[in-house]
């Protein structure tokens, strides 16, 4: 079955808008709109248009190589990869991991949280939300925000250069480093390590929260239009920690039908293909996964930030659930459920991985020297994480001789396809409907989308200046206008 | 200048009769970029990398005998760029992939690439198609990074006594090492993880299974210091 705004039942007779790339995402996407001759919308599509294979090419290599060349799938999450691959293959060697070695990894964890999520808020999206989604594109961009609000932009480069050093400081560098190898780590902190990180830590805590306070701020300035961007019903999923609390690095899964209402709890990830499965589309490289007992039209979920705040029962640091307990409560629970809530929710994490952070530091197992662990051999691995754009599968199949023979990833961006499908079809009814198509309109499409912060496969980052080519076309193909955007302007010709 | 010195890029080289001009360079802490050299055994000269000009003329410095008088050059533009262009080919002709590698930081041809600052594989890849032998118990065979220095035929034969691999093949793609057993597997053999050849490979083919990555980045081999300058102290 197709969606609503899915498939259009005569496409030949609509003109077609496409925005390819997506700009201020990672990774390659397009969107393609059909309008009639009065611009209404019949059909909205996010195509994933990159091909990457992994899961093929992983197959006849070593086990413990797989960690390490599973996070080259990205520049700006490989320690999410990183983890999940080395937590499928503990389960392959049936290890279970030493305090120091989960510990470091935790750490290594709620870095790579730290930074992702500073640099989606600060880098990517504060350039809408503080200028307006319809904005001069020329200062809609970190530069922008460099120039009219300097120390928000300083505070957000260094919100990311700090979890980068934690990253640089476990896994041996800022990206794509070694740190999780199968059955533990390759090295703890030394104490001069743990003091360097100790030094800034209380800083990045307080700069957490006034990002909470930021969004928090915009959506009391724009309270109905937040609440209503993109806004969609939509079941969740999430891991949580045995007594319900927020836990990113390890869990049990936990889903929530629309109301809120618990469809599984606890549900034991090393079985996931019992829960999910996953749709195809003949227009996009992306899969559409869906919870089984519901089927793909009704089954489809949303993961990310907004659900994992929402899914817990409380998080376990002091400050974030306090956050977490404002944000709730706010406007009657709104927000919590709007699209545009999952900035809100991103930053509300940021600060729980500062908390988090300034935790272990203070933990004396993260200077052990107890790094690794065995047990009894298995075929099957199964590794899922929190990352920081959602729910993370990776699950490995490794014969006798150690090598991988089957590979299953499912990662966050994937689970959020339907979602982010509804989210854009959404505001084109909300605001194409009837109206001419300009560039500040098509951003809103993309606002949309920057929410779930998607990873569309890469380390390919735009900062506004990614060229945007649109074309108007007549039913008959022949282009009726076109806007034309790089990092010198905008120009439109025909 | 002395009886038995050489000139190695102006500078006089002691050496004892009968020592190769590499034997005596690294004698006197001068690096020459080198692969298929090995201290421990007899000079192959096939990769090349160690060619100088000696009185003018290219020659390979594993084999050529020291010579009272002679001036050779090793460190120059010309010949850099020269090894350079080898080492490219060596890549392209493989399947290096040094971001997965578990032996990239111990890996003395991405360590010669870094240090004669190889910036690009220039050439269009190959991308051969070569297997991977995972069929014994404690060792992981990947050719897809052999750059055939028969290293571990010389070990195997010469150190080890037990002829476990063999060059074999001819031509272009048909060269390559052969495991000297009915089944061509490594786990048919007698080869174990305490032959000299298992830690002979200099690339990444002969790998000690499950302790890949092991060592954190900054301490292996090459983060603490440059072949330039770990190959004339090994």
């Amino acid at each position: 079955m197709a969606f609503e705004l899915e498939t259009a039942s005569h496409p030949e007779t609509l003109k077609r808008v496409a925005i390819e790339p997506v700009s201020r995402v990672e990774g390659h996407g397009k969107v393609t709109l059909l309008l009639d001759d009065d611009n209404k919308v019949h059909q909205v599509r996010l195509h994933i248009v990159e091909f990457r294979g992994f899961e093929r090419f992983i197959q006849g290599r070593p086990y413990w190589e797989v960690p390490v060349m599973v996070q080259r799938l990205c520049g700006i999450c490989p320690v999410s990869h990183h983890l999940a691959a080395s937590k499928a293959m503990d389960m392959i060697l049936g290890a279970k991991l030493t305090p120091t070695a989960e510990k470091l990894r935790r750490l290594m964890h709620y870095g790579q949280i730290l930074q992702s999520h500073a640099l989606h808020f600060f880098h990517l999206s504060s350039p809408d939300l503080l200028f307006g989604f319809g904005s001069d594109m020329a200062t809609r961009n970190i530069v922008g925000v460099a120039a009219a609000v300097p120390e928000v932009a300083k505070k957000g480069v260094l919100l990311r250069k700090y979890g980068q050093e934690i990253i640089r400081l476990t896994a041996g560098k800022r990206v794509h480093g070694t740190g999780a190898v199968p059955g533990g780590v390759n090295k703890s902190l030394s104490v001069e390590e743990r003091d360097l990180l100790l030094k800034d830590i209380y800083q990045m805590v307080a700069w957490s929260r006034e990002a909470v306070g930021i969004i928090k701020g915009l959506f009391e300035k724009n309270l109905a239009e937040y609440n209503a961007f993109g806004r969609f019903d939509a079941h969740s999923m999430g891991l949580v920690r045995a007594d319900g609390a927020m836990d990113l690095y390890h869990g049990g899964l936990r889903a929530r039908d629309k109301s809120g209402e618990i469809i599984f709890d606890h549900f034991d990830y090393g079985h996931y293909w019992e829960k999910i499965s996953e749709d195809v589309k003949p227009w996009s490289y992306m899969k559409f996964p869906f919870m089984k007992h519901l089927g793909p039209d009704e089954g489809w979920y949303r993961v990310g930030p907004l659900t994992r705040v929402a899914n817990c029962d409380f998080i376990p640091t002091p400050l974030a659930d306090h956050e977490r307990k404002e944000f709730l409560a706010y406007d009657a629970g709104r927000p919590a459920g709007a699209t545009l809530g999952y900035h809100w929710a991103r930053m509300i994490e940021m600060l729980h991985a500062a908390e988090s952070i300034k935790d272990l530091l203070h933990d004396e197992d993260i200077l052990g020297t107890d790094l690794m662990a065995k047990g009894e051999r298995q075929e099957r691995g199964v590794g899922v994480i929190e990352a920081p754009r959602g729910t993370l599968i990776h699950h490995y199949r490794v014969n006798e001789d150690d090598l991988v023979i089957r590979a299953n990833l499912i990662v966050s961006t994937t689970h959020n396809n339907q979602a982010m499908n509804e989210s854009i079809r959404q505001v084109a009814r909300q605001y194409f409907d009837g109206r001419e198509v300009t560039e500040g309109l098509l951003n809103h499409i993309e606002v949309a989308i920057r929410c779930f912060d998607p990873c569309l496969s890469c380390a390919t980052h735009a900062l506004g200046q990614m060229p945007l080519e649109v074309t108007l076309e007549d039913a008959a193909g022949n282009t009726i206008d076109s806007l034309y955007k790089d990092a010198h302007g905008v120009s439109r010709g025909k | 200048m002395s009886e038995n010195t050489f000139l190695l890029d102006g500078e006089a080289i002691p050496f004892v009769p009968g020592q190769t001009v590499m034997q005596a360079a690294k004698a006197a802490g001068k690096y020459i970029p080198h692969l298929c050299w090995h201290p421990e055994f007899k000079p192959h000269g096939s990769c090349k990398l160690c060619t100088v000009k000696a009185n003018g003329r290219f020659v390979s410095s594993c084999t050529m005998e020291a010579a009272a008088g002679v001036t050779i050059e090793n460190r120059t533009p010309e010949l850099d760029d020269k090894r350079r262009t080898l080492l490219q080919l060596l890549f392209v002709e493989g399947n290096h992939f040094c971001p997965s590698c578990e032996k990239s930081g111990n890996c003395l041809l991405q360590a010669t690439a870094y240090d004669l600052g190889m910036m690009s594989p220039h050439f269009d890849h190959f991308f051969p198609d070569r297997p991977v032998d995972a069929s014994h118990p404690d060792i992981l065979l990947d050719f897809n990074r052999c750059i055939l220095c028969s290293l571990c035929v010389q070990a195997s034969e010469q150190a080890d006594k037990k002829n476990v691999f063999v060059m074999g093949g001819r031509g272009m793609r048909g060269r390559r090492i052969i495991i000297n057993s009915e089944s061509g597997k490594l786990g048919d053999t007698d080869f174990a993880a305490s032959d000299r050849a298992a830690s002979i490979c200099p690339v990444g083919v002969i790998l000690k299974k499950r302790v890949g990555f092991a060592v954190p980045i900054g301490e292996r081999k090459y983060d603490q210091a440059p072949a330039s300058v770990v190959e004339v102290t090994k």
